[in-house]
């Protein structure tokens, strides 16, 4: 035998502990889609029950693991926040918040898709299958304190996505919505496998409790070109995922074609799991080296804005509009990522505290808005262009006031979540003394005010070339799971604004991040 | 019952709540019932406001202050918290109870009025939302708590305004209203701003008395004061942001009563009185204050507003004219700091007034939507509680003792004139001439209504059949109105009757309830030192005096009804000016001339001269900027996947460069 072969295997290897407790919600959701995978291989002869019972089994499963994260927050509570699995998993806040957060979306996403999916003839139960997978692959995220667990999680994740988007496959937006975001998906993880890579070499790690720790011993003003490079691709490997200008070309071909209740799955859980990996490597682990980052993510941060907002006001296509307006929030989250680390005694409200309670509310808002516009799609995805919202008020005005609530919220008006969320971007790049970003984000926010403005108008504005007819057209009859959700997302929207400081505080506690 | 002082947030939220209902189930509820549901919600509120007075009569010295907050509602940096907060005091109490008593009353009556309309329930939906925001507006612990309020009734006012938006003039009336108050609330706004940029807080506690405001400059008190008074202008309509509110008359006249004339018109004397510490505090100097300002503009607009009411003849354009005149005492009571008689004219003019505009509701109700007084007449017999209410209300508001009217206006006149020099006296003069003109218009309206020659016929008989009116009495006589709309009239008839009790101009006893009710929310107020006994005697019989005389003028003239050939005499005696009169001193007309000649011109000779070149340029280059970048942003977006490749590299190649930069 190979004396080295036998060297290895005659060494006690330290085994780590495995931590259940911590792993349930991610194992739960993996399981059901293992056994909804099963189901289908078995009961092959009945696809229609195999296809309810999978929907059963994906609320259970989303549930189970819900209760595992509440687990988690009691555990937190208890013995504070730890690593676990030798240091690649993290349990703190940001843990618990961030997989609340997607185990929500991922529900209302299901909730969502089940009448589209009857709609388009796609009822199969594949298509919860990868939905959870995703999801799995997020929650994994939430808790990944190692770059190549970040990497691992990114990648189970997104495979998971590139099919979803291309789901409708008789469709060839869909397909092209999916291959594109394959191929540009895969050409950015490769480029965040390298700044993996950098980083390693600099640091000689790929914890980032010891990346964290080793930049506390380095000289801030030493820093090698082999790590600021790899904090580079790293950011620009994050930035695709979050869809940041300039790295966001991707997000309106992909969110118009992919099939709507994917686009909206994809605007909110996927923002909230990468931004989750971008707050706990650069606001936790890359903090100490912060005088390198900050001043990328401000450009980052400012060209979002721009490109979001701007691009967003000449659309003529709604969710070409909403994809990018996507972009634009992803803009103000940077910003709280970019005054994360700003170290000031006036900081009430920390940078990530904000991010993350923007993320809450804006997870909802995407959700909310792209399930009406789901709902107002006709078969085959047609009826989506901002002439079709004419007078959508006297046609269907339930469905008109909802994606009003969604696009007021989104445009940030007092008594809605969106307010808030500003508010607390704003306050936390004041407190940090980054008047300037403040002062832009507030201009996004007029110019964005617009934007969504010029979709209500549309709805409820009356002009001469009106159809006399509109307001006898038959109302669409949503489906149950269209209804729960966006009646979740409403009032959720609605709470948000006017009792916001529950939420807010467990954003703040859910910022004790393990690495700093 | 000190627990009601918590609880006040039931007394906005009950009608909050009914509107929410309304409007979602509206429809399916039905047409009466949407109506008595909305009712209902306001006239509990009403009974909890009784009840949260009594908790706050068993309270005592600061007791008598209770702030509740429900909750806070989000943190701004630095120290400054946003509360759902309410203030229970005396102020703020006396406001609920008048609110929502008044507001019962003209729910109820709605219910008969808006009988038919196709938008039955929206309309009620709208009265309840317009309820809870002004009781939020009198409730609110801080001035950002009242301009929430402030901003939820302008919003209801324009909704009610242009609430028959199929009717271009409403529509109109409705725009301009929200356009002329924008004017006011940004004073208001700027006020805010400025009283925090110096305070750090707009919590009312804070601003209690006027010694609370020492450390800030007199001068920029009274910019404060003055710019807080530009929002009760706009919301108050006073001289020369009062081009709304005659126009507003296009809403349903329910509205016109309850919003137009009772209430929401009120907020400004409410604000001021509210924030007296500042224009307590204020000083320009020899004398003069910001309370000056106040005064002036409140006598300016008193007697204008009479002059122009005796040329009307839309029966509510004549009440329209009567409420801005008679908000225009109250300011000038506020502006000599004589708080307590500006509200307690306030609620005494709630209940007249309002009374008033439901009886006139009542006549174009019964006379099926006509509204032009020279082709009415002799009203009395046809609708006797209506004409008996009506003349309630045209003594209460003429100043004949006992009525409620007469306590209140005397009560100004004298304050004002006893608040010293000759600007006291100056002040006094001008109540008193206005005094007399209120007489006379209010006089001539009656007579013209509801008195003298019949000229009702020829109009009704081509009038009806088409106006979708099927009632029993299809002869084309007027109709006395339902018992939902007679009963708010002798409601408020019995109002008009006592409401003068509240507070009466004797010391021993002490009978100047409301004086010494609202004290704890007037700390500090400056105490106008009434005169002797017999002066103020001669001065009251002098105010029964005037008003007498006004209505002998106006008997002389209208007791047998207008003239056959239709023409009214008041315009053949007062000549050109009678002219100037009915069209408002060409006020309106002036302003739009002046918006479309000379400010044109003048624009326009800005817009050629200096805009063009450079700061157009910059506008233009801005617009083209953003059009242009959105163009290269959807030149860039191609759908080529290479291409987006391409731009991430772009993106890696940028950052990297830039990251070089930090590394040794």
């Amino acid at each position: 035998m190979n004396p080295v072969l036998f060297a290895v295997l005659n060494t006690e290897l330290e085994k780590p502990r495995i931590d259940w407790p911590i792993i349930a919600p991610v194992v739960a959701l993996f399981v059901t889609a293992l056994v909804i995978v099963l189901l289908r291989a078995i009961l092959r002869t009945q696809p229609k029950l195999v296809y309810q019972l999978s929907i059963a089994a994906a609320f259970v499963g989303l549930v189970t693991s819900g209760a595992f994260v509440g687990n988690e927050w009691r555990i937190i509570h208890r013995s504070g926040i730890f690593q676990t699995f030798s240091g690649a998993i993290a349990v703190d806040g940001m843990t618990v918040f961030v997989q609340a957060i997607v185990l929500i979306a991922t529900a209302l996403g299901v909730l969502l898709a089940l009448g589209y999916l009857r709609r388009e003839g796609l009822e199969t139960p594949e298509y919860l299958v990868l939905l959870l997978l995703s999801a799995t692959g997020m929650l994994v995220m939430a808790h990944a304190n190692d770059l190549v667990l970040v990497f691992v999680a990114l990648e189970v994740f997104s495979i998971a996505l590139y099919i979803l988007a291309a789901f409708d496959r008789r469709r060839a937006e869909s397909q092209e919505a999916g291959l594109k975001y394959f191929v540009l998906g895969a050409f950015s993880s490769a480029i965040f496998l390298y700044g993996i890579a950098l980083t390693y070499g600099a640091t000689g790690s790929t914890s980032l409790t010891e990346i964290a720790t080793q930049l506390g011993v380095v000289d801030p003003k030493a820093h090698t070109g082999l790590l600021v490079a790899g904090f580079a691709l790293l950011i620009v490997g994050l930035g695709f995922k979050v869809s940041a200008a300039p790295f966001h070309m991707w997000t309106p071909d992909v969110y118009e074609g992919s099939p709507t209740p994917v686009t909206a799955f994809m605007a909110s859980a996927t923002k909230v799991a990468a931004f989750a990996a971008f707050l706990r490597i650069f606001a936790g682990a890359f903090a100490q080296a912060s005088d390198d980052w900050r001043p990328a993510i401000y450009v980052l941060a400012v060209l979002s804005l721009l490109v979001g907002t701007i691009a967003a006001a000449i659309q003529s296509d709604v969710k070409r509009m909403l994809a990018y307006s996507s972009i634009a929030h992803a803009g103000y989250i940077l910003i709280g990522l970019q005054v994360a680390n700003a170290g000031s005694k006036r900081n009430e409200l920390p940078g990530t505290a904000a991010s993350l309670f923007y993320l809450l509310v804006y997870a909802l808002m995407a959700l909310g808005a792209f399930g009406v516009v789901q709902s107002i799609n006709h078969r085959g995805e047609t009826n989506h262009a901002i002439t079709d919202y004419k007078q959508l008020s006297k046609r269907q005005p339930l469905l008109a006031a909802l994606l009003t609530l969604f696009l007021l919220a989104q445009a940030g008006v007092p008594f809605t979540g969106g307010f808030i969320a500003k508010l607390s971007i704003f306050r936390s790049a004041v407190d940090a003394g980054q008047y300037q970003l403040a002062i832009a984000g507030m201009l996004a926010a007029v110019i964005g005010a617009f934007v969504y403005l010029r979709l209500v108008v549309t709805m409820y504005a009356t002009g001469q070339d009106d159809d006399p007819d509109a307001a006898n057209e038959p109302r669409i009859k949503l489906d149950v799971g269209s209804r729960i959700a966006l009646t979740i997302t409403a009032s959720a929207i609605i709470v948000l604004g006017v009792l916001p400081n529950w939420f807010l505080d467990i954003a703040h506690q859910a910022t004790q991040l393990l690495t700093r | 019952m000190q627990r009601f002082l918590d609880l006040v947030w039931v007394i906005p939220a009950l009608p909050a709540l009914g509107a929410v209902i309304v409007l979602l189930f509206g429809k399916r509820i039905g047409e009466p019932k949407a109506g008595y549901i909305a009712t209902a919600t306001i006239g509990t509120s009403f009974v909890w406001s009784v009840f949260t007075f009594f908790a706050l009569q068993s309270q005592h010295g600061e007791g008598r202050h209770h702030v509740y907050n429900l909750w806070k509602w989000f943190a701004g940096t630095g120290d400054f918290h946003v509360n759902f907060g309410f203030l229970v005091d005396p102020l703020s109490v006396t406001m609920i109870l008048f609110v929502t008593g008044i507001g019962t009353l003209i729910h109820l009556y709605s219910v008969g009025y808006m009988h038919g309309d196709p938008r039955y329930s929206r309309f009620f939906a709208y009265l309840n939302l317009f309820a809870a925001s002004m009781l939020v507006l009198v409730l609110g612990s801080s001035f950002l708590m009242t301009f929430m309020g402030w901003e939820g009734v302008g919003l209801c006012s324009y909704l009610l305004i242009s609430f028959w938006f199929e009717k271009n003039s409403a529509a109109v009336a409705g725009k301009k209203a929200f356009v002329t108050n924008r004017v006011g609330d940004f004073g208001f706004m700027l006020g805010m701003f400025l009283i925090f940029s110096k305070f750090g807080t707009l919590d009312y506690v804070r601003f209690g008395s006027h010694e609370a405001l020492t450390g800030v400059s007199h001068t920029t008190v009274t910019a404060m004061a003055l710019l807080l008074f530009v929002g009760a202008m706009g919301k108050s309509a006073q001289v020369p942001l009062h081009i709304w509110l005659p126009d507003a008359m296009e809403g349903p006249t329910p509205v016109s009563a309850l919003i137009h004339a009772a209430t929401m018109v009120t907020a400004g004397v409410f604000l001021v009185s509210r924030a007296h510490a500042f224009f307590d505090f204020s000083a320009i100097g020899n004398g003069i204050h910001a309370g000056t300002v106040v005064a002036w503009v409140g006598a300016i607009t008193a007697l204008g507003a009479a002059t122009v009411a005796i040329r009307q003849n839309d029966i509510k354009r004549v009440l329209a004219y009567s409420t801005l005149s008679q908000l225009g005492y109250m300011f000038l009571a506020c502006g000599v700091g004589a708080y307590t008689a500006g509200l307690f004219h306030m609620v005494t003019h709630a209940f007249f007034k309002a009374l008033l505009f439901l009886g006139s509701g009542s006549v174009i109700h019964g006379m099926h939507h006509e509204q032009d007084m020279r082709k009415m007449g002799g009203l009395r017999k046809f609708m006797p509680i209506t004409g008996a209410t009506f003349i309630i209300g045209w003594l209460a508001i003429a100043g004949v003792p006992p009525f409620a009217g007469f306590w209140s206006k005397d009560e100004i006149l004298a304050k004002a004139f006893f608040s010293g020099g000759a600007q006291g006296k100056a002040l006094w003069a001008v109540g008193m001439l206005a005094a007399l003109l209120t007489a006379f218009y209010m006089t001539r309206q009656v007579w013209m209504v509801f008195f003298g020659n019949e000229r009702f016929r020829d109009s009704l008989a081509d009038d009806h059949g088409h106006d979708g009116h099927d009632d029993a009495n299809a002869q084309g006589d007027p109709h006395e109105s339902p018992i939902t709309m007679t009963l708010p009239l002798l409601v408020l008839g019995a109002l008009s009757i006592v409401g003068g009790f509240l507070s009466l101009p004797f010391t021993k006893p002490n009978l100047e309830f409301l004086a010494r009710w609202l004290e704890p929310s007037l700390e500090g107020a400056k105490d106008i030192h009434p005169g002797a006994f017999t002066s103020g005697f001669l001065l009251s019989v002098g105010a029964v005096v005037v008003g007498i005389i006004g209505i002998a003028i106006g008997f002389t003239v209208y007791k047998r009804g207008l003239p056959d050939d239709g023409v009214d005499p008041v315009e053949t005696k007062l000549g050109p000016l009678a002219n100037v009169l009915e069209n408002a001193y060409f006020f309106d007309i002036g302003l739009a001339k002046f918006v479309s000649g000379p400010a044109t011109k003048f624009a326009t000779f800005l817009a050629e001269g200096i805009d063009r070149k450079t700061i157009d340029g910059a506008v233009n280059g801005v617009g083209r900027t953003v059009k242009e970048a959105g163009d290269g942003l959807r030149r860039m977006q191609t759908g080529l996947v290479r291409n987006y490749a391409l731009g991430i590299v772009a993106g890696v190649a940028m950052l990297i460069a830039y990251m070089w930069t930090r590394a040794i």
